[in-house]
Order: C-alpha cells, then structure tokens, then sequence
C-alpha cells in the first residue's frame, strides 16, 4: 500500500480520542462526547457548505446568464450569502392560521434532519469517515428517501392549495425516483461485493468504476445523476417547488427561518446525491489510478484525498447546476414517462448486464 | 370556521384552484380560476378587471392629441403601435397624410418594437417552461432596442413619439448607424435563441401538441397574430389592410397549420426575423422632408366614425372613434388583440395539465394592461 504520502487525517483523531480518554476516563463518555463533538463539527461544516454551495450557484447561475451575480458583499460577493441568512434570521417566521402548526413546523426540520443523517457513511478523506457502516449503501438510500416525508408533510399542513399540489407532485416523483437510484448503486454492489462504503472506494484502487465498469457503468452513471436530481427537486424535475406552475410549491408559506432551512436541505441533499456519486462511480477520495502503472499512481498519491474527493464532488455539483440553468422543466406526467418508461427499463436491464459482467470478470 | 366551501372543491369533486392575480406566470394581474381534477384542467375562467383603468372613459375628456398618450399604456409592449393606430385614425379624420419620412420612421419604430416585444415574449416563454436562462438572454438584446428608443423618443417604454401627422420629433442623428448595429447583433443573437431553447427536448415535449387551437375555433375566438397565424389562419393587417408604408416593403407573412404551442412559437421566431427584414429593407431608405404634418392647434374632427386596425405585436387593434365635432371624442372603443386571443385560453386549456395551462398563456402572449383598458 502506498498510502505513506498521503495526509491522514487518523493520526488527528487518534490523538482527540487518546486525550478526552485521559480527560473522562470512562469509555462510554467519551463516546458520548466525541458524538456529540462529530455532530457540532458535521452541522457547522453543513451550514458553512450551504454558505459555499448557494455562492457558488448564484456565481454559475450568472455565468451562464451573461451577468455578474453577487458583487457588492464582502470580496466578490462572497459574503452577500451571509448577509441573505442575517436577513432571513431576523425576518418573521409567519405561520398561516389554518395551518397545522405541528406539522407545519417539523417539516424543514424533518427536512433538514434526512439531509444531515446522510452524511454519515460518506469518506471525506482516507480515514476520515464518521461512520462506516456495514450497510452504507442500503442506509444513504433508505434515509435520504425520508425525505418525501418531510415534503409532504409541509405540503398538507401549509393549508395552501398550491403547497398541496407541490407536495402531491413530489411524493409520486421521489417514490419512482427512487427505483432507478437504487438500481444503479446495485449495479456497483454486485461488482463490488459490499454494501460498505469504505469497501467500495478501496475496490476503485486500480482504477474508478466508471472507467473499469464499461458502458453498463456509464449508463448507471448518468441514471444516477438523471434520477438523483429527480430526488432532489433540482431543475429540470423542480416540480414540486414549480415557480411559475405553484409559485412557490410545497414551500409557498413557509418563510424566515424555517424557509431557510428548506434551503439548506436542498443545498445538503445536492452535496450528498454528489458525493454519493463521486465516491461510487468517480472512486471518492481514490486519487487517480491506473492498474499496472506504478510510477503514476504514486505521482497522483502526492495530491491530498480530501481534494479528489471535493474536487469530484464538486465537479458534479457544477454538472447538476449547469443543467438546471439550461434546460426548462417537465410536465409531471411527461416526468412520471421518463422514469417508469425509459430509465427504470433500462436500468433494469442494466442490471442484468452488470451481473453477467460480474460473473464472467469482464470489468477490469 | 368553514374549511371547505364550493371555491375550494366543488360538489362533483374539482379542486378549484385562483392562478392570480398575483402569480408568477401570469404575467401582471389577470386572475385565472382553474378547476382542477387532480392535475388535469376540467376549466378555466379568467377574472379581469384587477387593472381597469377607463382608458377608454378617459378619452372621451381628452384631446385629439393627448388620448393618444394613453393607449401607450395598453399594451405597453407595442407603444409605439398603439400610437401609430390612433394617430392614423385621426389622421383618417382629419383627411391628411403623415409625410413620406414620418411614414417610413414610423414604421421603422413599429418593427423595432415587434421584434423588442418578440424578444421579450421569447424570455418569459422560457421563464414559464422552467428555464430562466433565456430571460437575460431576451432582456440583454430587448435593452438595445430600448436604447435606439430613448435617444429618439425619449422614453423606453412608453414613448409617446406619434402625433396626429407625422411624428414628434425627428429621429436621433445616430439612429441609422445605432439601428443597423443592433439588427446586425440581433441576427446573431436569433442563432442562439434557438440553440437554446427552440432545440430542446424538453421544450419541444412541453408544446408540441399542447394548447391546440383549429382553424374554425381561431377564427371565432376572434383570435389575431401569430395566436391565429399558428393556426393557419391568414390575418396580417400589414399584408391585408396596409396602412403606412407597408405595401411598399417585402415581408412574408409566416402561416403554420399545426396551432399548438410550437406553432406559435415558431411562428413568433419567424416574425423576428422578418422584422429584421423589414428594417433592414428601410433603414438606408428614409426619405428627406418633414417629420411632421402641419395640423390645427386644436385638432377637431368632423361628425362621424373614423376606424383603424394596425397589426402590433400581438395582433390586431382597431381603434374606433365617434367624433361630435367637438375637440375630444364623443366616444373612443378599442378592439385589443389580447382580449380575444385570451378568450381562447379556456378551449385551449381543456384537458391539459397545470404546466401546459402556463405554457399556453405563455404563447398566447398576454399583456394585462392590453385585456383590461
């Protein structure tokens, strides 16, 4: 193993875990604490995310639209997101009177809670994963499917015909959604021969999926993004938030705060459908390898895996932001077509494909 | 409290949904009452009447030159044609004709604003159907047009630049030169229009099929312009009734026989580019002389009823004036484009989805300001 050059973040956590050890003393505890410190860690690096991720859209959004985009706040605008949350913070979360204010006011936080809980199993760097567990696969796509629930769930209690209507919209669009998502992570699974997410970036050392799975990989590629951003509401599938169809869609009468967090869930959801993406199909944190060439891959191991694994991320966060400046949206049932008659079918035959090629070992 | 009354679901079941007036895709305040079997539209009805302002009312207490002035805020999108149609018919009245030179800026300006009005249409078109990119696109080109405007007339939008004879004033000395670096711009920019939009799968999924309107029901919806264009009807009151200098100028009038969606809005592209045509033909031919007929200090017109039709962006207005003699109109009756084609929106929209509803009124091109005077 080559991995002497790499920085690993595991020497740091080691050393946090040795002194809360010598601090507390009682493992449990100590549990308790480093829980909770990963939790405050993981919020803060969300939130700062978002930060990043709604400045980045904005900044792409007016690339593509022959404009500037945020440019008075701070250096290049970067702040002006700051400056929206401040605005937002301070603004009056208003809660119609027919409403049921219950459910009304869990939903963004049932919304945001999904996005977070995702992020567990994901491999930021080598060693630096907050829970690698054994079912990895099966428990992002389990959880991040919760998330209907919460859209629902805004949706019926806005009192709001238009929310409804949203809501409606997104329960049958992340429901079929789903099926094609979890057909091309099966795809890898039966390659890979593990559900754990640790197991599937060390299987890519030789080279990542996309390029060792031939076509059958490719196509579940472009599913998942396809799909996944379904799953997400992201133009060309935001039906359920429909600016000009349901002005504002399940999220119509939601403002302030509790508008922001609808925010960024969607900005967390779209990091994570994106480093789902990039650690199975784009190897994750998995610098660049090629089998057989030694000399290389060690070249590519001086390049710290925590940037291969943000720089894939990212590049796909940008792919999936390109298409929603670009493309206008579908219908809903023209919606429902695209999954049930086209990518389901495919997928499913993909499938297929992808277990012969796992049985006869014609990947590489 | 009662939850549940005939304007939320009705006996037989139909959600009943209030698109406006103040919604994002119906452009200004019309009020579209949507009554909804689960997605798909069993009936719409449009509510007007949320930005009547009595233009025509207030007419009557205006003189013959300043009820021009207003009807730049019908269909603020074809200012200058509105004047244009009201100027022409109290020049019918008053027996005089605008200028040769006055005649070819006027319909310079009239084509400049169809192919600003096209651009801005094609933008919101996009911003209906979900892509919000085309929008800047439109309004980076329509601002040009808009500049060729304000260095002539003043104003950018409601530029007030005919008068009964002629045209206000004379145009900018940098109007040709200006004029032919915008069209030039234009053309290129036509390309891109349809890379991005015309192209798409997406886009063409959303309105081939969708909204269609036969020939018979166009033509006794009273629908005008591309609407009825689309549709294969024959109604371009350029090529039909040429006022101005028309008949003098080569242009085609674009016909499609499909009446969906796409159909209008190919046919709308096509208009483009032969607005540019058009301006293209005249912009080195305008002749010497004045700008501007020598009329009465109080124009008054005789008894009787003077009627004009144009064809502006949308389609054909006529402006119908009663004159008493006096020195405002006894009585003024305007027949907006909008109105009519407007009052296709609910055959059209029959069975469709809410996403087609939007993508309809998008390509019925509705200006509020124009449905409700």
């Amino acid at each position: 193993m080559k991995t002497a050059l790499l920085i690993s973040f595991s020497s740091l956590t080691r050393h946090i875990h040795q002194w809360l050890t010598d601090l507390v003393g009682h493992p449990k505890y100590v549990l308790l604490i480093e829980m909770a410190l990963t939790g405050i860690c993981l919020i803060g690096f969300l939130v700062m995310l978002s930060f990043f991720l709604g400045y980045m859209e904005r900044k792409v959004a007016a690339f593509m639209q022959i404009r500037l985009g945020p440019n008075r706040v701070g250096p290049k605008g970067s702040l002006q997101i700051i400056a929206d949350t401040v605005k937002l913070l301070f603004k009056e979360g208003l809660t119609p009177t027919a409403a049921d204010k219950f459910l009304f006011n869990l939903a963004p936080y049932i919304m945001v809670i999904t996005a977070m809980l995702v992020m567990a199993p994901i491999a930021f760097a080598r060693d630096f994963q907050i829970w690698d567990i054994s079912i990895g696969i099966l428990y992002v796509s389990s959880v991040s499917s919760m998330a209907v629930i919460g859209i629902l769930m805004a949706g019926w209690s806005s009192y709001n015909k238009y929310s409804l209507l949203g809501a409606m919209r997104s329960g049958a669009q992340i429901v079929s959604y789903e099926l094609s998502i979890g057909l091309s992570l099966i795809s890898i699974v039966i390659l890979t021969g593990s559900l754990k997410m640790s197991d599937i970036v060390m299987s890519q050392q030789d080279g990542w999926w996309i390029f060792k799975g031939h076509l059958p990989i490719l196509i579940s590629f472009v599913i998942f993004i396809v799909a996944s951003t379904a799953e997400i509401n992201r133009a060309p599938f935001d039906l359920t938030e429909a600016e000009s169809e349901l002005t504002g869609g399940f999220h119509t009468e939601y403002s302030g705060m509790k508008f922001a967090m609808f925010l960024l869930s969607e900005y967390i959801n779209l990091f994570v459908v994106s480093a789902i993406a990039a650690t199975i199909f784009l190897g994750g944190w998995m610098p660049l390898h090629i089998g057989g060439l030694d000399s290389f891959n060690h070249a590519m191991d001086w390049i710290p895996s925590s940037l291969w694994f943000f720089g894939k991320t990212f590049f796909i966060i940008f792919i999936i932001m390109w298409f929603r400046w670009t493309f206008p949206r579908l219908r809903v049932d023209q919606l429902l077509n695209l999954e049930w008659k086209y990518l389901l079918p495919i997928s499913m035959v993909n499938v297929l494909i992808v277990t012969l090629m796992a049985i006869m070992g014609w990947h590489f | 409290m009662k939850l549940l009354g005939e304007d939320v679901v009705t006996d037989d079941g139909l959600f009943v949904v209030n698109m406006g007036p103040q919604h994002p895709s119906t452009h200004g305040v019309l009020h579209l009452k949507v009554w909804l079997d689960g997605e798909t539209i069993h009936k719409v009805q449009p509510h007007l009447g949320y930005i009547h302002r009595s233009i025509e009312k207030m007419s009557e207490n205006l003189s013959y030159r300043n009820f021009i002035f207003a009807t730049s805020r019908m269909d603020y999108l074809s200012a200058h044609i509105n004047n244009e149609a009201c100027a022409l018919t109290v020049e019918k009245g008053l027996g005089i004709q605008a200028p040769p030179r006055a005649q070819v800026i006027r319909l310079l300006m009239a084509e400049l604003t169809r192919l600003a009005s096209h651009q801005l249409w094609w933008g919101c078109t996009g911003l209906d159907l979900g892509a919000v990119t085309p929008f800047f696109y439109a309004f980076r080109d329509r601002e040009a047009i808009n500049g060729i405007m304000e260095e002539t007339c003043g104003a950018r939008l409601t530029q007030n630049y005919m008068v009964p004879g002629g045209v206000m004033f004379d145009i900018h000395p940098n109007f040709q030169k200006r004029t032919k670096e915008v069209i030039e711009q234009c053309k290129k920019n036509l390309a891109d229009y349809d890379q991005l939009l015309t192209g798409n799968v997406i886009f063409e999924q959303r309105t081939k099929g969708v909204g269609v309107l036969s020939k018979e029901d166009a033509i006794s919806f009273g629908c005008t312009g591309p609407t009825a264009r689309a549709s294969g009807v024959s109604c371009d009151i350029r090529k039909w009734n040429p006022y101005g200098v028309y008949d003098k100028v080569l242009f085609e009038e674009v016909i499609r026989s499909e009446g969906d969606c796409y159909a209008r809005y190919m046919c709308r592209m096509a208009e483009m580019k032969q607005s540019i045509s058009i301006i293209e033909q005249m912009i080195d031919n305008i002749p010497e002389g004045d700008f501007q007929e020598k009329t009465k200090a109080v124009i008054k017109l005789p008894k009787g009823e003077f009627y004009q039709r144009v064809e502006t962006a949308r389609g054909e207005l006529g402006v119908y004036i009663v004159s008493d003699g006096a020195a405002s109109p006894y009585r003024v009756k305007y027949r907006s484009p909008g109105f009519s084609n407007l009052s296709a929106l609910s055959h059209m929209a029959q069975g469709a989805k809410i996403g087609d509803l939007v993508a309809i009124m998008a390509t019925i091109d509705l200006v509020i300001p124009d449905i409700d005077r």
